[in-house]
């Protein structure tokens, strides 16, 4: 496997984002592979704040602020503007967390999916709305605690499976990614920048504020999280095929995962083991969807 | 070349003329046609722009906004329902200051579901710092969407040309179509002062604190007053070289006028007719169809009023609450000055009822009755 080696330092040091935010990482490492030649929109999340107060900006690229659910539809309407002038080669990055895609940003992202528009879309998943103070998203996994889930009255639903959605709009190019694994997820970026239509990638970000985890933990638990299988690394072409990037085999128990996050302090070891159950299954289809059309 | 079309139509047709490069649109009544045209002619070839077929009012606006920011001419259309899902991008456009030209086909709002005209849906948007232009017949329809480039690309903020539902939308009437190179003259391409470009990268919108936001705001509102002038130069501008205008404010037979009917879009030509006929009869009636709303050209308006006693605005829009929105505003506009008629505000003809001239005539003779607006909104019910 290839070193990863940081040619395109694009995010400066004066992002504001909390110790240990795992979103920091992940726009380091997408940008080291689109460079500097990469136009970002940017719709209502933690990273509208992190790129720092006017006139500070630690993003390197031009970036273009906009309303939460606009993420893709923007972003279209800047890579129009650039074919009408010609411009083929620049990036048009939409950068969205999970409530900009999951939730509300969803049917612009659907529409954008469906016309298979010319655009990267990176959903950097913390599983839930933490620019607003860490409430439940629909990737928010259950049994987590956020302060609309209590943990007397925790979030009782799964999390919606992203990646299967997009892969039913068919876009040519689908990928999840951890910042555990960032010579993986910057493969995936140099995949999905050479690949035409829409492509997009989910990559997995721990968040110590609203985890309440140890910010010095981030890439453990993110490692962890791909270990355990709780958050599987692969890739879909064509909403088709499928290829699993790794097989932690064996895997590392779920708990080895669950257990430092105080947004899951609340579980007994029942509710524990009903998430290794969940885990598994969710695997084994995945392994199934695989088998039936690899890549 | 003189064609006969619908003002659907005639919006598609300016929007060739004006060399729009990016158009994101979502389909409604009575805007449809306007959609339907412009994917034929694009379909054609005739226009070389990207027309982008969202899967909503909301991101077609966020669309354009996107288009614009990257450098390109950008189109939407919209009416109703549909005006309203974009209320957060109106915003949002005009503070990012995106000079997008969007037709609005002026249409009631459900429930109960109406098709109609009725003009609350754009006037509802009048706080988002979009220009706002009335159109009074076809004719003015093609001619004000090509002058909205002009203005939007001056001043930096987004302009809504509005029409009448069916009233004008699906009405056919003679249009002399202006010719590509004389559009060409008066509408140079579009150079954005500031784009998203990855030689030059900037950062649009980042996290402001009370005084740079202020400063923005209130440079916005002062460009916004300015395109008064900005709009009255393009019209002159418009008026040198295809031989029509319009004004921003248009008086007709308002001389020694001891009541003036203050109109917008197309009942301006109804009432037109209805001044005609009053004034045969003897009575001292004008009228003044208002353009631009947004600035409200409170001078010019002022200005055609004069010494007139009377003014009787008649809105086809209500603001539930307050009443109809030009009386408001023309209130507002005439409050700090020496000259202060007998404001009566007449409200009706929304959801399809409609305004003859004998309707316009009949509110003319309850106003000259009345000794003074006998309550702050006067409904006149048009079955
Ligand atoms: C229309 C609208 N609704 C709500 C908000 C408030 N809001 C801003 S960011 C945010 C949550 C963002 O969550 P996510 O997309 O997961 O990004 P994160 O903050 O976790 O990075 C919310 C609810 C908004 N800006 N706009
Ligand atoms: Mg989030």
């Amino acid at each position: 496997m290839k070193r990863a080696r940081m040619e395109n330092e694009l995010v400066s040091k004066g992002h504001v984002a909390c110790p240990g935010c795992g979103a920091a990482l992940a726009m380091r490492y997408v940008l080291n592979v689109l460079g500097p030649k990469t136009i970002i929109v940017l719709p209502a999340c933690c990273w509208s704040v992190i790129t720092n107060r006017h006139p500070e900006c630690c993003l390197e690229v031009p970036v273009f602020h906009t309303a939460f659910e606009t993420a893709a539809c923007v972003a279209s309407g800047v890579r129009a503007a650039l074919e009408v002038k010609g411009d083929n080669s620049t990036n048009v990055l939409a950068w969205a967390g999970d409530g900009g895609t999951f939730d509300i940003g969803l049917q612009a992202l659907s529409g954008a999916a469906e016309r298979n528009d010319d655009i990267i879309y990176v959903c950097y998943d913390n599983e839930a709305y933490m620019n607003t103070g860490v409430q439940r998203s629909s990737a928010t996994p259950w049994g987590a605690w956020t302060t609309t889930t209590p943990a007397t009255h925790f979030k009782g639903q799964e999390k919606k499976n992203i990646m299967e959605i997009m892969a039913a709009h068919r876009i040519p190019y689908a990928a999840t990614a951890s910042i555990s694994m960032p010579e993986d997820l910057m493969a995936k970026v140099e995949r999905a920048r050479d690949t035409r239509g829409t492509r997009f990638l989910h990559i997995f970000c721990p968040c110590p504020t609203g985890w309440r985890s140890s910010p010095d933990l981030t890439i453990e638990l993110a490692r962890a999280a791909v270990e355990s299988r709780a958050f599987p690394l692969y890739e879909i072409f064509d909403g088709a095929k499928r290829r699993l990037s790794l097989d932690p085999a064996p895997p590392a128990p779920v708990a080895d995962y669950i257990r430092p996050q105080g947004r899951f302090r609340h579980l007994d070891s029942e509710q524990i083991e009903a998430i290794q159950k969940r885990v598994d299954e969710e695997w084994l289809s995945l392994l199934r969807l695989i088998e039936n059309n690899p890549a | 070349m003189k064609e006969v079309m619908m003002g659907d139509v005639a919006v598609a047709r300016g929007v060739k003329l004006a060399r729009v490069e990016v158009i994101a649109a979502y389909p409604i009544t009575p805007q449809t046609i306007i959609v339907e045209e412009l994917s034929e002619i694009c379909g054609r070839g005739e226009l070389k722009a990207r027309f982008i077929k969202v899967e909503s009012e909301h991101s077609a606006l966020a669309c354009c906004m996107g288009a614009s920011m990257a450098g390109a001419r950008t189109f939407t259309a919209s009416a109703s329902q549909g005006l309203l899902l974009m209320h957060e991008m109106l915003h949002w456009s005009a503070g990012a200051r995106t000079p997008i030209v969007m037709a609005n086909v002026n249409r009631a709002i459900a429930p109960p579901w109406n098709l109609w005209s009725d003009q609350t849906d754009s006037l509802s948007q009048r706080d988002t710092s979009w220009i706002q232009l009335y159109c009074e017949n076809n004719q003015e329809v093609i001619d004000t969407v090509i002058q909205a480039y002009r203005i939007a690309e001056t001043v930096y903020l987004p302009v809504m040309v509005v029409l009448d539902a069916f009233i004008l939308s699906h009405t056919s009437e003679v249009v002399d179509v202006p010719e590509q190179e004389d559009v060409d003259r008066y509408l140079p391409p579009f150079k954005a002062a500031l784009t998203l470009d990855t030689n030059d990268p900037r950062a649009f919108g980042s996290i402001s604190g009370p005084m740079e936001y202020q400063k923005l705001k209130m440079a916005r509102h002062e460009d916004m007053m300015g395109a008064v002038e900005v709009a009255r130069r393009a019209d002159d501008e418009f008026g040198e070289v295809f031989g029509r205008k319009y004004g921003i404010a248009e008086p007709y037979r308002c001389e020694d006028a001891e009541l003036i009917l203050l109109t917008s879009g197309a009942l301006g030509g109804t009432a037109k007719i209805a001044v005609d006929a009053l004034r045969e009869s003897g009575a001292a009636v004008g009228a003044l169809r208002v353009r631009l709303f947004r600035p409200f050209p409170a001078d010019e308006i002022a200005e055609a009023i004069g010494d007139a006693p009377k003014v009787a605005v008649i809105d086809r829009n209500l603001s539930v609450g307050a009443g109809g929105i030009f009386a408001q505003e023309l209130k507002a506009a005439l409050y700090d000055r020496e000259r202060r008629p007998a404001v009566f505000g007449f409200t009706g003809g929304y959801g399809g009822g409609d305004f003859t001239p004998e309707v316009v005539e009949k509110i003319a003779r309850r106003a000259l009755e009345m000794g003074k607006p006998d309550s702050p909104t006067l409904w006149e019910a048009i079955p």
